[in-house]
């Protein structure tokens, strides 16, 4: 276009692109980019937390930049390429900060998450190896409410190493917290063992790992736990420091 | 090598983390129906007022208006409590805060209905607006509220376990301190929403981001006046909640009793500001501490009197204010102990329950109080509280019972990573550690509507494709409840627990759960998860021990097989136990139930503090202060959480993260502040996420979470809370490390450096060194109801006699 | 969902055309760039504007040009792209810090260097929703008669509060203003006003191309923020300080305030404590201190009014050290 373009308040087409895909889409000219894509692309997942820039839920990226949706008017986007939450897993699975964050439990609520991954995701495109104050920076845009961020920190930092090829775990702190007890165990469970419902009198579990002999399973390795079908789907209790 | 579980205890993903991660998890607010219609609030903008006309006609006659309503169309009154029913879903003849709402539009789209809003005509007449504990005790009238224990006091208490004179009289002295704990909101990320679709069968549905859709679902009956059969709530993963969604909202009956009247889905998101004013939130609170020591820091006895600001309705109110005398004596013996607490009522947004309900401000004045009895006994903080624990399963004096009691481990902990013992004292200037303790329910032994029924309630349907769904009432708001359920299923019956399919939070689909609040679901649900469980396995036992030939006591569960624990080649898959219950017991459906113990108080006010459990948290807290600014940082936390049991470590670690986080934004900066116009309108004083100053990335400081498992008896695998209680320690914890760092005592939080500031510079003009209340208003506390302890050989009735006030007590 | 209220949205591809296009639209348009002040103004219904102009499609306003009598920066130049740019760190770290001290990394992503210059004043009776601001009544900025904050006032009190304001002026910057009538250059301290309302003394149709800053030549300049959190808060107090010396002497000193009136507040009395004075701990206390007087902030922010005030000194002197840490 090199022409001078006006607006009027009805209706306004713009094409762009929405995680890869080429899209038209007509909306009425003072909507913004979140409202577009909630209501006219029924892409859900960009969450509003205040719609004034104060919380940072609705981040997008817009040309591989993170910039506040509920800020962005749609008109602004015309030709440009615009990343969501949705776009982020691709076929090949989830991207690495998505399964970093599943792991660690960085999503609590999950309401803050696609805000948080798409800023951290242009981090680490940006910058590889960020270092933990870089990584802190650079999401102090984005606020959440469940976590106290920490799980999110060491989410990134463990994406930011597997996307760098290393083998990384998720330290052991982080898991269980720092000199935690894993003897405290239990034997796997047996019927009838638990407390009794609504008794005053209930049995104390303490003293019944000796009780009951069951099926001989091997104690936590740091090669991680795997489930039934060899399905990696529990997180690792390996250390990586 | 021992046998270990194969699910708890481990550090699964959550069952929802793939959806919460790929932004697929759908909230409130994600939904839309066809035809839907948009519904807006008109809220009050006078603080106080009679309302003498509200005229919708303009409104009603825009284009794309389908309907308007307002207070006379929905006049019975709702409440969470049922002793406190007096909030409407829009208001008809009063309005009591800035922020109540009068009218409601439901339109084409959120323009069309914000225009119609603004056409519509209110009349006010002002009344006086009450805007702080103080005003309330010195204006009797207006009354807010026509019901409650006199004047402006929604409610009043007293009560006396033990004889409080005789302890002190015991005492080497006697502390008397004022504290005050200023209001704070939730700020959960997700403002509320709902949508409502009342349909052509009569039936209506709601979705809505409540923790609490039982209670939703009795709000909705009553005041729409249909059978709660025909109402179906749906609660919608919750985008935060900490207790802000646990109370029936205006909001949520006007979108259902607009659908009913158009016949179409309506929803209503709510903007930040309406947020603010939902509230609920942690009630201000003005406390005085009395409390009798030996010289060893032993508690004699202790006084406790408290206010709370309720702001303008009930909600949690009634039970928020015994919350405030409730758990001070679970953590270190008090024998003889006295509550004073009330509540009154001031023209602000409501207050309620928000994490930790009502108790992290006794706890802060108590810890904050045992520092200074500490620092002037010249005990060691730590030690002092070690040598005075409440021992396990125990009885206090206000007849809580103690089963497990893991603090003396958590000050153990936190005393030793922490470095406390060699680097208290020896800090740099402006340096300093704080310590403080605490220790929270885990549920409450009585429900909200007193009855028989259990308060947690799960379905569990097997078929033969060897499917498991769990069904629960419970809802998940971010803490991981929907795990917690498939991962004690799957342990007890050898699956993956991501083969599990989890329904939850649904009236019609699910047993009912009360909801998620008084961290009361791990241990509720998770019992009764796992006595469904239990019963299922034994139907599955029964079969596949008949079909292999083996003893039911000899078959083991776990890899998704059912196999003979001495020849675990032999067995079964899953699903072929599944097949052969099926074939022998027909179609397999088994349910679990949990009630929690009896209590062992019967006095007025026992309901509120018995629990199946406590935990138990203690914290450090580094702080670093610049004495000429009053400025601090908090570069360090270490903290310990007697959690019983974890069923998932990497939640509880997540959980303390968060309390720590919350805890440290109360102690630090969050404020639910008002002011007065010029009119004397009282007003939120900036209702935004940027002015309510939630911690941002660059304030969380370092942390040491250290889990300790002291299982309990009533805890599914023994496991207790810990969604709540870390929260506890934080504040104090801040207030007695800027006491270490800079000799001066904030007894008021938030500790901001204005107040730092202000005692220093008393303590350099050499006055106390100390910012705090310094006056506790003359509140007409009934007569103590008298209580004889457990050690007194109580029964836990209220004797007849009262205290008298004058250390004597006479028949009432 | 708060939403913008209907607008007119140009797009124009020139300057010429953005200042055409505004003489065109009449008063009720404004200018928006990044639009993280104005989009929520509008939200809250402090600004409706009939028309809308975008200025963020105007490559020829990017452009950050580095020459020996200083640096051209387009007033359409993105924060975080400045914060970042490694020749305005080397050439003036002081003016990079207080860039990078703008509200959040997601927000720098969006705003422009003009638009933090031409950042609306702030008021916590005016940053508010369209309702809260009925319920008083409204105040004088927008749509009221009085001033709640200072009720006497026969004026705004609303706070500058752009962080690159204060060490802009310190480091002489000045801008460049175009018009349909014409182009014109005034320097930065200029632009502002002490009236919480018309705090600029840029003409409504001219449009803000370019910050001119000068070469170094010996000035070295450094920012202090005040504000709650380490992130989102917009300063209840700053400081920019600039010096240039010759050997161990200050030969010259700038000092503004910023977050404590209307308009960013010069320092002239705490300069005069600077020049021609070696600046040791003695130097700077006293400069602080005689900052503290002047600096006179209203009850409208964070923070409590006595405070801030009395940070004034502290702050003056910190920003100085800063300057004397540097140079080491």
């Amino acid at each position: 276009m090199e022409t001078a373009e006006h607006f009027s308040p009805s209706k306004a087409s713009i094409g762009l692109s929405v995680n890869g895909e080429p899209v038209e889409v007509s909306f009425a000219p003072y909507k913004t980019l979140l409202e577009v894509l909630r209501e006219d692309l029924q892409l859900t997942g960009t969450k509003h937390g205040c719609e004034l820039g104060e919380c940072g839920a609705c981040a997008v990226l817009v040309d591989g930049r993170p910039v506040l949706s509920c800020l962005v008017l749609g008109l602004e986007c015309q030709g440009r390429a615009v990343e969501t939450i949705e776009g982020m897993a691709t076929a090949a699975g989830l991207h690495p900060l998505q399964k970093a964050f599943a792991e660690l439990g960085a999503a609590q609520c999950g309401y803050c998450t696609p805000g948080f991954l798409l800023t951290a995701r242009a981090l680490l495109d940006a910058n590889p190896s960020p270092s933990f104050r870089q990584i802190q920076e650079s999401l102090a845009g984005n606020i959440c409410r469940c976590t106290g961020y920490i799980k999110i920190f060491e989410a990134v930092e463990l994406a930011a190493a597997r996307l760098r090829g290393e083998a990384a775990a998720p330290r052991r702190e982080t898991l269980y917290g720092t000199d935690f007890d894993e003897s405290g165990l239990l034997p796997v469970w047996q019927p009838g063992s638990r407390a009794t419902n609504g008794s005053e009198t209930a049995p104390v579990l303490r003293g019944q790992r000796d009780r009951e002999p069951g099926i001989v399973e091997p104690e936590p390795s740091d090669q991680g736990e795997r489930d039934g079908r060899g399905t990696p789907r529990s997180t690792p209790s390996g250390t990586s420091r | 090598m021992k046998p270990r579980t194969r699910v708890v205890g481990r550090p699964y993903e959550k069952v929802d983390a793939a959806a919460k991660v790929t932004g697929q998890t759908r909230f409130a607010d994600d939904l839309v129906l066809p035809r839907m219609l948009h519904c807006k609030l008109l809220r009050s903008r006078r603080a106080h007022a009679i309302l003498r006309r509200v005229d919708v006609s303009k409104a009603a006659s825009l284009a794309g208006v389908v309907a308007v309503a307002t207070g006379r169309d929905l006049p019975l009154p709702f409440g969470i409590l049922p002793v406190s029913q007096d909030e409407h879903a829009l208001c008809f003849d009063r309005v009591r805060f800035v922020g109540d709402p009068i009218a409601a539009v439901a339109a084409v789209d959120e323009d069309t209905a914000n225009e119609a809003l603004a056409a519509i005509e209110v009349d006010y007449e002002d009344l006086l607006n009450i805007g702080s504990i103080e005003q309330a005790v010195d204006n009797p009238t207006p009354r807010i509220h026509e019901y409650g224990d006199r004047d402006n006091f929604h409610k009043l208490v007293s009560m006396e376990f033990g004889n409080v004179d005789e302890g002190f009289a015991r005492a080497d002295r006697i502390y008397d301190d004022l504290f005050f704990y200023e209001g704070n909101t939730h700020l959960p990320l997700e403002q509320h929403a709902a949508l409502a679709d009342f349909g052509p069968d009569g039936k209506l549905t709601l979705w809505s981001s409540t923790q609490t859709p039982h209670y939703v679902h009795r709000a909705l009956a009553k005041v729409l006046e249909m059978p709660a059969s025909r109402i179906r709530v749906i609660a919608t993963p919750n985008g935060g909640g900490f207790g802000g969604k646990s109370d029936p909202f205006n909001h949520e009956i006007v979108v259902a009793h607009l659908s009913r009247i158009t016949g179409r889905p309506v929803k209503i998101c709510l903007t930040r500001e309406e947020v603010f004013y939902c509230h609920r939130g942690r009630h201000p609170m003005l406390m005085r501490a009395r409390t009798g020591v030996k010289r060893d820091g032993s508690i004699t006895a202790m006084h406790f009197q408290t206010a709370l600001d309720g702001g303008a309705y009930g909600s949690y109110g009634v039970a928020s204010t015994y919350y405030s005398g409730a758990l001070q004596t679970v953590t270190y013996p008090v024998p003889a102990y006295r509550f004073d607490g009330a509540r009154v009522f001031t023209n602000k947004p409501p207050c309620g329950p928000k994490r930790g309900h009502g108790t992290p401000q006794p706890r802060f004045a108590l810890e904050a109080q045992l520092d200074k009895i500490a620092c002037d006994l010249g005990l060691d903080p730590a030690a002092m509280r070690l040598a005075n624990l409440q021992p396990p399963a125990s009885i206090t004096a206000n007849f809580l019972r103690i089963g497990s009691m893991g603090l003396g481990a958590c000050i153990e902990k936190v005393v030793e990573a922490s470095g406390w013992k060699e680097r208290r004292g020896h800090m740099p200037p402006g340096r300093g550690l704080g310590l403080a303790c605490s220790s929270y329910i885990c549920g409450a032994g009585l429900p909200i509507y007193w009855n028989a029924m259990p308060q947690s309630g799960v379905q569990l349907k097997l078929d033969r494709s060897g499917g498991v769904t769990v069904f629960c009432g419970s809802t998940d708001i971010g803490q991981g409840s929907d795990s917690v359920l498939a991962y004690i299923v799957a342990e007890v019956l050898g699956i993956d627990p991501f083969d599990i399919r989890v329904v939850t939070a649904d009236t019609d689909l699910t047993p009912v759960d009360l909801g998620s609040y008084s961290s009361r679901v791990t241990l509720m649900t998770g019992n009764a998860a796992l006595q469904a469980a239990e019963r299922a396995r034994e139907l599955l036992v029964a079969a596949a021990g008949e079909k292999l030939g083996i003893p039911g006591v000899r078959l083991g569960f776990a890899d998704g097989r059912v196999f003979d624990v001495e020849d675990p080649e032999k067995g079964l898959s899953f699903s072929d136990a599944v097949i052969a219950a099926e074939s022998r017991f027909g179609t397999i459906g088994t349910v679990g139930s949990y009630t929690p113990p009896p209590s062992a108080g019967r006095y007025r006010g026992a309901g509120v503090g018995p629990s199946p459990a406590y935990s138990y948290s203690a914290a450090v807290v580094e702080v670093e202060v610049d004495p000429a600014t009053g400025i601090y940082t908090v570069p360090k936390v270490w903290i310990a959480h007697d959690v019983g049991k974890c069923i998932n470590p990497v939640l509880v670690v997540g959980q303390v993260e968060g309390s720590v986080y919350m805890g440290l934004g109360e102690a630090m900066m969050e404020d639910m502040a008002y002011r007065a116009d010029v009119n004397g309108n009282v007003m939120h004083k900036a209702p935004s996420m940027l002015e309510y100053k939630s911690p941002t990335t660059l304030e969380m400081p370092e942390m040491v979470t250290l889990l300790v498992e002291d299982p309990d008896p009533n805890g599914p695998f023994g496991a207790k809370e810990v969604g709540q209680g870390p929260l506890l320690p934080i504040p104090p914890a801040v207030a007695n490390a800027v006491f270490d760092a800079v000799g001066v005592r904030v007894d008021e939080i938030p500790v901001t450096p204005e107040k730092i500031l202000r005692a220093l510079k008393a303590k350099a003009a050499g006055r106390p060194g100390r910012v705090g209340p310094t006056k506790f208003p003359a509140i007409p506390y009934p007569e103590a109801v008298r209580i004889p302890t457990p050690a007194e050989g109580g029964d836990g009735r209220a004797s007849d006699l009262v205290a008298t006030g004058a250390g004597g007590v006479r028949k009432s | 969902m708060l939403r913008l209220p209907k607008f007119r949205y140009f797009v124009p591809r020139t300057v010429s055309d953005a200042v055409a296009m505004r003489a065109d639209a009449g008063p009720d348009a404004l200018f928006v760039a990044g639009g993280t002040d104005l989009y929520p103004n509008m939200k809250r219904r402090q600004q409706t504007p009939a028309a809308v102009i975008t200025i963020s499609r105007l490559e020829e306003l990017r452009g950050v040009t580095f020459a020996s009598d200083g640096i051209a920066i387009g007033a359409g130049a993105i924060l975080s792209d400045l914060e970042n740019d490694p020749r305005l760190r080397e050439a003036h770290p002081g003016l990079a810090h207080a860039i990078a001290e703008i509200s959040t990394p997601l927000l720098r992503n969006m705003g422009t260097i003009g638009g933090n210059l031409l950042l609306d004043t702030r008021c916590n009776y005016y940053d508010q929703n369209f309702e809260w601001r009925q319920a008083i009544d409204f105040c004088m900025k927008k749509d009221g008669q009085i001033c709640w904050v200072a009720p006497g006032s026969p004026r705004c009190v609303a706070v500058q509060s752009a962080d690159s304001v204060p060490v802009l002026i310190a480091l002489g910057a000045s801008v460049r203003l175009v018009s349909a009538s014409g182009t014109r250059e005034v320097p930065l301290e200029d632009l502002y006003r002490n009236d919480g309302i018309h705090y600029v003394t840029k003409a409504p149709e001219e449009l803000l191309t370019e910050v001119r800053v000068p070469a170094p030549d010996g000035w070295r300049a450094s920012y202090r923020k005040l504000r709650r959190r380490g992130s989102f808060d917009f300063p209840v107090l700053s400081v920019g300080a600039a010096v240039r010396r010759h050997g161990p002497l200050v030969e010259d000193a700038r000092l503004v305030l910023g977050g404590v009136a209307s308009a960013p507040l010069r320092l002239t009395a705490a300069e005069e404590r600077l020049k021609g004075r070696v600046l040791d701990e003695e130097t700077i206390q006293a400069a602080g201190e005689a900052a503290a007087g002047p600096a006179r902030p209203m009850d409208n922010t964070d923070f409590s009014v006595a405070w801030r005030k009395q940070m004034t000194a502290r702050y003056v002197s910190a920003a100085l050290r800063d300057l004397v840490a540097r140079a080491s």
